[in-house]
């Protein structure tokens, strides 16, 4: 791969989603163990609700995240495509 | 809140060869007096949180080398 | 079943080419307390766990992985243009004899990864104690590792890596409390 430069949107929205998937991992492991916290439930509802829609808008412009029909792919499949986490 | 950092003076003998660090330090973070965490504790904003690596101001304990500031001193 | 996800949990920013910092960082990926470790020894344990920590080995298990994939990120970002001349210079050498620049699960002194790092005992109060120990091994490797560098993006990201290790221990612990519990009383929070 030649060298090419992401969009700083790319890592504008890349760590608005960083930043929702991790309060969900947090109430993820806080509900494991508080399974009748109410409050921490509905929170974890809503960002679930908001992760999905950043998911979307940056799958719209930076192709899936997600393998295994979890995102779609327009064409030519673009799962393959560069660059992987490591790589940005 | 409690402290993140202890500290103790090691017994020095005349025939250690190196230099004596005369204070050394160790860390007890959050999680050893917190117990079950109570519900409705205190949040951080969610980017905040993501910097921070935690959800809650009374999980977070900070860290830097205790030798840096041994440096400066 | 898992599905991966193309992105890491946190950002990786490396501030310079440094070798030297990936062969100590290596301790974090292959071993005893890494995260390959964390992760295979509670994937592993959830399956003889009473039903209502299952949950929670699960999904911490499955968060290791992530920071597996973190640490995989600042090995490969700190060796990926050295020559082999900086790879020598940084105590290298006989893994790039061996592996070029492939990652390999070895700790920092070059052992290779083995099952015998994680201990599944059956015994729920003995596994969930070894799995809160694991949690404060790992976070003093992260200390002694950010000790030792001076790459501020690095050790942004070990913070977190570390901050994380804190989280774990605190819901371990929660976990044994479900299980103190005496059967039929309810706890007050």
């Amino acid at each position: 791969m030649t060298e090419t430069h992401l969009p700083k949107a790319y890592y504008d929205m890349l760590e608005e989603l960083q930043t929702v998937d991790f309060v969900l991992v947090e109430l993820n492991l806080y509900l494991d163990t508080h399974p009748d916290d109410l409050e921490a439930l509905k929170q974890f509802n809503t960002f679930s609700k908001k992760s999905r829609e950043l998911r979307d808008r940056f799958e719209e412009q930076f192709g899936p995240l997600d393998q295994f029909g979890h995102s779609y792919s327009s064409y030519p499949w673009k799962w393959n495509d560069t660059p992987w986490p490591w790589q940005v | 809140m409690p402290t993140h950092r202890k500290s103790y003076h090691p017994y020095i003998s005349p025939f250690d060869p190196c230099p004596p660090i005369k204070t050394k330090t160790y860390e007890t973070p959050a999680q050893l007096y917190l117990g079950f965490q109570p519900k409705g504790l205190d949040q951080y904003q969610p980017s905040e949180a993501l910097k921070k690596g935690t959800l809650w101001p009374a999980l977070y304990s900070p860290y830097t080398s205790p030798y840096e500031k041994n440096k400066r001193e | 079943m898992w599905y991966y996800e193309k992105k890491l949990q946190y950002p990786v920013k490396v501030s310079t080419c440094n070798p030297k910092l990936a062969k100590f960082l290596i301790e974090q990926y292959g071993g005893a307390d890494g995260e390959l470790a964390a992760a295979l020894r509670y994937l592993n344990q959830r399956y003889t766990i009473p039903d209502k920590v299952i949950g929670l080995l699960n999904d911490i298990g499955t968060e290791e992985f992530a920071h597996l994939e973190m640490i995989a990120t600042m090995v490969y970002k700190l060796t990926k243009d050295a020559t082999p001349e900086q790879l020598k210079e940084a105590g290298l050498g006989a893994h790039y004899a061996n592996h070029d620049k492939a990652l390999y699960y070895e700790n920092a002194a070059g052992a290779p990864w083995t099952a015998t790092y994680i201990q599944a005992k059956g015994d729920p109060i003995a596994d969930l104690y070894e799995d809160i120990a694991a949690e404060e091994k790992a976070r003093a490797t992260y200390q002694w590792i950010i000790n030792m560098s001076d790459d501020p993006f690095i050790n942004d990201s070990l913070t977190f890596l570390r901050e994380r290790e804190i989280i774990h221990s605190q819901r371990f612990r929660e976990a044994v409390e479900i299980l103190k519990e005496e059967q039929g009383k309810k706890r007050i929070f």
